[in-house]
């Protein structure tokens, strides 16, 4: 046989394969041994850690609690007014700020409907703030319609873009789970943070909105459209998480548009016979305060509104706003 | 510049148009969104939906009347279609070239030699047209029996016909002219007695096989949300497709058969070549060998796309204009001129009788067949919810190519390519599901009827969409209602406040409302020990504290002071803390039987409001199977499946 003449060789090609198989043992055996895993996945496999994204503060301590009413059919001219009332933008937005604005941009539905928070406030809130200084404004909501369909009808994409300021789509990346502190339903709940991050300055911009579950969508139950996830479960308990949601959102401004008031068929309303010219509108600091002006409007009394209540109580605000003395001011005479 | 140069630069033209458009169907304000982009132009191009078209609505829709250009082209040049323009033939050929890029030239030219399988595609085409035919024969009759002197006229003349034939007083082929005669006069006696026509009804289904909706369908709905998954630049959110791995296995099964066999698809199975092939006997100019110079090298076929036998007697039908035989003939032997090849040309295919008649048969056949089932009649889906502005069933079966293009550009994603719910015939039509997407129909949104390029879906105004200003009269156009399922929903089933659906419903007034009912909780039977300000101290099991503080319960007086309910603002163990706030009776006294209730709103559905788009059970928050569902009843496109009066 030749490989009895040629026993080197031989040997030589033996050493070579158990020098290659015994590689290939060893790095199966090495990689099984790395990948095993005695205890399979435990029960709290698939939940998402505890995480605790809190939010900044807001609010600007130095210009206090306070609310300013006017009353008048021009939409531009009454923001204007009850923010010079206020101490005028420069209060609240100081050169360089980056600000974000919340509107209702829930459904798609074209402004003259007044479901939706109107353009004109839009682009005069940004075009304020960036005559201010603000280096960065930006809008965003998470509607209930088609994201893009709503900034769409409501006009406020187009206000966006004439002010110079950025529109934020609700895209799923941007949302994060956050957890309020003390909170029993806010706890790793998918909050659209992404827009907050980064941010310095935050002004809420909505109308006075009957609501059948809440009594009334205002201010507070604004911010419900920073969440994701299928928040819908929240109605449950909805007096409850507009108290949570006013102590974890905390406002530099905010502005509620009573102009026209949704009196029926709220949130949606659909017919301009839902709507009712009521020519007012409120800015200010304390969102409970303006929220509580705002049920006036609709007829109520904010001792109607349990959330109210609740955030008062919680310390997110006051119900009794004219302990704040409101500025009033009246355009049209 | 070399001919096949400008073959190539022609269709990686199409190909790149073809996928922008792909790109821009998108709803939005971005410029690269819908901005009056033709998207559909390859659609309007394709002679067999537009022939599928015709044949099932006798009409040639709006923009298909692109189609005859194609149709005129081809008349002249053959299937420059096919070579120069088809993006699916485009990808066909480039993976055809990278599958043969290592094989030797011989066996190349053998992978290309013509096949009899290739007879395929036009017994194909044959089925799928023989589908739509239905449709014409149905109105033929109609039209003749609506004519009392026609019919009687028409079954004298094929029985004298049948006569005359069987006696032999005509000339050739007079067996087969018989048996035709024959069978005609038996149909027209039968239709002269039976309504025939209420059976006989044809459906588009060229669109399962024609490459062009086959494209659009496999590229928008699972191509580009797989490569937009990470990027989400064409979409703000992923989208879904309900069985769209189906529609994209079928498509890159098609795509990689080219590894094996040079443009499978487009030599044995389509159904638009097949078309072509036999429009483009006709054809002034064909490929053909201009001398018998030939020594038989085979080279012009190592990459014949068309599998034509170019090296003999060329197949024309088959011919896809690559011009590669033109370009790789080392004599310079072959040509593209108005004269036969010297070594012989067939220019249709050779198709048995039988195979014919049985691929008519079986397509004329199927779909009153399928319809047994009673899918368009009394056993409709009520899952089948089509598109606002759809056609009734039978007219939208017509016309529906599958091409996906409603379900790609719906800005919520619920417009969703069928499975087997509207019957096989529907396979791959749009129904929309409120689960899958992101939202309802939107209220003001009518882009699925805009991008339908046969009008399945209607082109409609948001007025006639909505019942507005000259539609005012007809009403909105309703999708189905929504029914509120009282054993899932929480206000009805669980004692739980809710009544998202009411909040959500767009319409005015809301077509959900709600009954306001007080309900006494689970355990909530209770007695009073004392009370103290708006402190009520309770006897009875200790209570859950906060439990009862979200606003929605009451204490419930049975007897004695303060009769009647009180709002609860918060509770502990063994006390219940009353609202101070609004007008207050006096409060209940010790001993007070009490008992705790729950204010519930609990939705109804008003059907005459009600217009099925579907918000209300997108987002109810019974996130598996909703509390409230839209099905089709009461759809304004079908009076019989109406329940109102």
């Amino acid at each position: 046989m030749e490989s009895a003449d040629l026993p080197g060789e031989d040997r030589r090609e033996f050493l070579r394969r158990l020098a290659g198989t015994g590689a290939v043992v060893l790095g199966t055996g090495l990689l099984g041994y790395g990948l095993y895993d005695p205890e399979g996945p435990g029960p709290t496999q698939g939940n998402p850690p505890e995480e605790s994204l809190t939010l900044p503060n807001y609010t600007m301590p130095e210009a206090g609690r306070r609310i300013s009413i006017v009353y008048g059919e021009d939409r531009i001219r009454a923001l204007q007014t009850a923010v010079t009332a206020l101490g005028g933008i420069e209060a609240f937005i100081k050169k360089g700020d980056r600000v974000l604005i919340k509107v209702n941009a829930a459904f798609a539905m074209p402004p003259v409907l007044g479901a939706t928070t109107h353009p004109d406030l839009v682009r005069e809130t940004a075009r304020l703030c960036l005559q201010a200084g603000a280096s960065y404004v930006a809008v965003t909501d998470n509607p209930i319609n088609d994201p893009s369909s709503c900034f769409a009808l409501t006009g406020i994409g187009e206000a966006v873009r004439s002010a110079g300021a950025q529109l934020i789509l609700p895209r799923e990346k941007l949302f994060s789970s956050a957890t309020l502190p003390g909170g029993s339903l806010i706890r790793n709940w998918p909050l659209l943070y992404e827009p907050l991050r980064g941010v310095n300055k935050l002004i809420g911009i909505t109308p006075v909105k009957d609501h059948h579950r809440s009594g009334a969508s205002m201010v507070l139950k604004n911010w419900y459209g920073f969440l994701g996830g299928r928040r819908n479960v929240f109605h449950q308990n909805i007096h409850e998480l507009i108290k949570e949601l006013a102590l974890l959102i905390r406002p530099t401004l905010v502005v509620l548009d009573g102009t026209t008031t949704m009196m029926t068929n709220g949130p949606t309303g659909g017919s301009l016979s839902d709507l009712k010219r009521t020519h007012t509108l409120i800015a200010g600091t304390d969102p409970v305060a303006v929220d509580a002006f705002g049920a006036t409007l609709l007829g109520r009394s904010p001792r109607d509104l349990p959330f109210l209540l609740k955030a008062e109580a919680a310390g997110a605000g006051t119900v009794d706003f004219e302990s704040l003395q409101p500025l009033r001011t009246n355009l049209s005479g | 510049m070399r001919i096949v140069t400008a073959r190539r630069i022609s269709q990686f033209f199409f190909l790149v148009l073809f996928l922008w458009f792909c790109v821009v169907s998108s709803y939005g304000t971005q410029w690269r969104q819908l901005r009056g982009w033709p998207v559909n132009w390859f659609m309007e191009l394709d002679p067999l939906l537009a022939l599928g078209t015709v044949l099932t609505t006798r009409t040639l829709y709006s923009t298909l009347l692109w189609a005859l250009a194609t149709v005129l082209l081809t008349l002249v040049l053959g299937r420059f279609f096919c070579g120069w323009v088809c993006p699916f033939g485009t990808l066909h050929q480039f993976l055809g070239y990278v599958g043969k890029r290592r094989r030797d030239p011989s066996s190349a030219a053998a992978e290309n030699a013509y096949r009899g399988a290739q007879r395929v595609k036009y017994y194909l085409l044959f089925f799928l047209l023989s589908a739509g035919a239905g449709s014409l024969a149905a109105w033929g009759i109609r039209t003749v029996f609506s004519h009392s002197i026609l019919p009687a006229l028409l079954a004298v003349g094929t029985l004298v016909l049948s006569v005359l034939v069987l006696f032999r007083f005509l000339g050739p082929r007079k067996k087969a002219a018989g048996l035709m005669l024959g069978a005609l006069g038996f149909w027209t006696c039968l239709a002269f007695f039976f309504a025939v026509d209420r059976w006989i009804d044809g459906s588009l289904q060229t669109g399962l096989l024609d490459p062009i909706p086959l494209l659009y369908r496999s590229v928008n709905l699972a191509i580009l949300p797989l490569l937009d998954s990470t990027s989400q630049r064409i979409h703000a959110d992923q989208r879904f497709y309900y069985g769209a791995w189906v529609i994209g296995v079928i498509f890159l099964g098609a795509l990689l058969l080219n590894l094996k066999t040079p443009r499978f698809y487009c030599r044995f199975l389509c159904p638009l070549g097949a078309l072509m092939g036999f429009l483009s006997h006709f054809a002034l100019w064909k490929i053909a060998k201009k001398s018998g110079d030939c020594n038989r090298c085979g080279l012009c076929e190592t990459h014949c796309e068309g599998a034509c036998n170019p090296s003999d007697t060329i197949r024309t039908h088959d011919c896809v204009l690559c011009m590669n035989c033109f370009d790789r003939c080392g004599r310079d032997l072959m040509t593209y001129a108005a004269r036969p090849s010297v070594s012989g040309e067939i220019t249709v295919p050779d198709l048995s009788r039988r195979g014919l008649l049985a691929a008519f048969a079986m397509g004329v056949a199927l779909p009153p067949m399928v319809r047994l089932s009673g899918g368009t009649q009394a056993n409709w889906n009520p899952h089948g919810i089509r598109p606002p502005g759809s056609l009734p069933e039978a007219e939208f079966l017509r016309r529906c190519t599958k091409c996906g293009q409603c379900m790609r550009i719906c800005p919520t994603n619920i417009i969703q390519p069928a499975g087997w719910e509207t019957g096989p015939e529907g396979l791959w039509t749009p129904v929309l599901n409120f689960r899958a997407g992101t939202s309802g129909c939107q209220l003001n949104c009518v882009a699925c009827g805009l991008v339908c390029p046969t009008a399945a879906v209607r082109p409609i105004t948001p007025d006639e969409k909505l019942g507005r200003n000259a539609y005012a009269a007809a009403g909105p156009i309703r999708l189905g209602t929504a029914f509120v399922d009282r054993g899932r929903c929480l206000p009805w089933a669980m004692d739980k406040p809710c009544i998202v659906c009411q909040e959500v419903c767009p319409v005015s007034p809301k077509a959900v409302f709600v009954r306001e009912r007080f309900v006494a909780v689970r355990n909530g039977a209770m007695g009073v020990r004392r009370t103290e300000g708006f402190r009520v101290e309770i006897q009875g099991p200790a209570l859950t504290p906060g439990r009862f503080s979200t606003g929605d319960f009451y204490l419930h007086v049975l007897e004695g002071p303060g009769r009647g309910l009180h709002r609860i603002a918060g509770n502990g163990t063994d006390a219940l803390e009353l609202d101070s706030g609004g007008p207050r009776e006096t409060l209940p006294a010790p001993g007070a039987p009490i008992e705790i209730h729950v204010r519930l709103q609990q939705p109804q559905v008003d059907p005459e409001r009600c217009i099925g788009c579907g918000i209300c059970e997108h987002e109810c928050p019974v996130s598996g199977l909703r509390a409230i569902r839209v099905t089709a009843e009461n759809e304004s496109r079908s009076k019989s499946r109406s329940f109102l009066l």
